[in-house]
């Protein structure tokens, strides 16, 4: 199933430096939020606040594992922000690449002129 | 030719690299010099940008006018902070689409590798609020024709 990914939603939430950290600690592997409370220092009620902004932005999904409930990084919606980047990098490249046909153009003329 | 690079730098900048196979003087003065602008700053295909004012001094004024010929169009303000020819652009800048954005403040150096020039591009945003929105929704406007186009060809 493909998720409806709001990209709004997506950034806002990595806006976060505690929520990228949790994202980084989640790309090694899933984690329950005690085992994701421990190296921030942080309480678990504000822990979860943050996972559930992840959650929000279908960056995060859980599963339940007895009175387990392990967080992992959701496929789906950190590749949406990857094409998402890919394609923000593919528009400006359009710029640069007429860029370098000025840059090209403005040598010719350059050398033109020394010619003479 | 080198690939472009952007990434999300700290809570609040955007940084953007590329190498181009020209001296740092003229990609300095292609990304100074309004003629030269208004040939390669157009986004996407069929776009033009008829107005184009860079007083390139300190205090000197950035206006970009842009259209896509059909009636759509949104334009940018600017000011220059500090320049250095031809190694280093500090400029504030801010789109109307229509609604004015945040000042985007941008600071952009042109270093020499070998017989090219690196760019870094870095745009600092007043927070990480605004970096989220100009990255999820703010470039969207301004280039929307070329994710058309792109989407055609993916």
């Amino acid at each position: 199933m493909i998720a409806a990914v709001n990209l709004d939603m997506t950034f806002a939430a990595l806006a976060d430096p505690t929520r990228r950290a949790i994202l980084a600690r989640l790309a090694k592997g899933e984690a329950t939020v005690t085992e994701l409370a421990a190296p921030f220092k942080m309480t678990q009620p504000a822990i979860s606040q943050h996972l559930r902004a992840l959650e929000d932005a279908g960056l995060v999904v859980s599963r339940v594992d007895g009175t387990r409930r392990p967080r992992r990084l959701a496929k789906a919606g950190i590749e949406a922000m990857d094409q998402w980047l890919a394609m923000l990098r593919k528009a400006l490249e359009k710029n640069y690449n007429r860029l370098d046909k000025v840059l090209a153009e403005m040598e010719a003329a350059t050398n033109k002129g020394d010619k003479r | 030719m080198s690939k472009l690079t952007l990434k999300t730098e700290g809570d609040t900048h955007v940084v953007v690299t590329r190498r181009f196979a020209a001296s740092p003087e003229a990609v300095y003065r292609a990304h100074t010099d309004p003629k030269l602008l208004q040939k390669w700053l157009l986004g996407p295909e069929g776009w033009t940008m008829p107005v184009c004012i860079s007083e390139a001094k300190p205090g000197g004024k950035i206006r970009y006018e842009w259209t896509n010929g059909k009636g759509g169009g949104f334009h940018l303000t600017g000011e220059y902070v500090e320049l250095e020819p031809y190694s280093r652009i500090v400029h504030v800048e801010r789109m109307f689409l229509p609604d004015r954005t945040p000042d985007n403040h941008v600071e952009t150096r042109f270093d020499a590798d070998g017989t090219g020039t690196q760019m870094t591009m870095r745009m600092t945003l007043p927070d990480a609020k605004t970096r989220a929105a100009m990255l999820s929704t703010g470039m969207e406007k301004g280039m929307e024709a070329s994710y058309v186009r792109l989407d055609e060809m993916l």
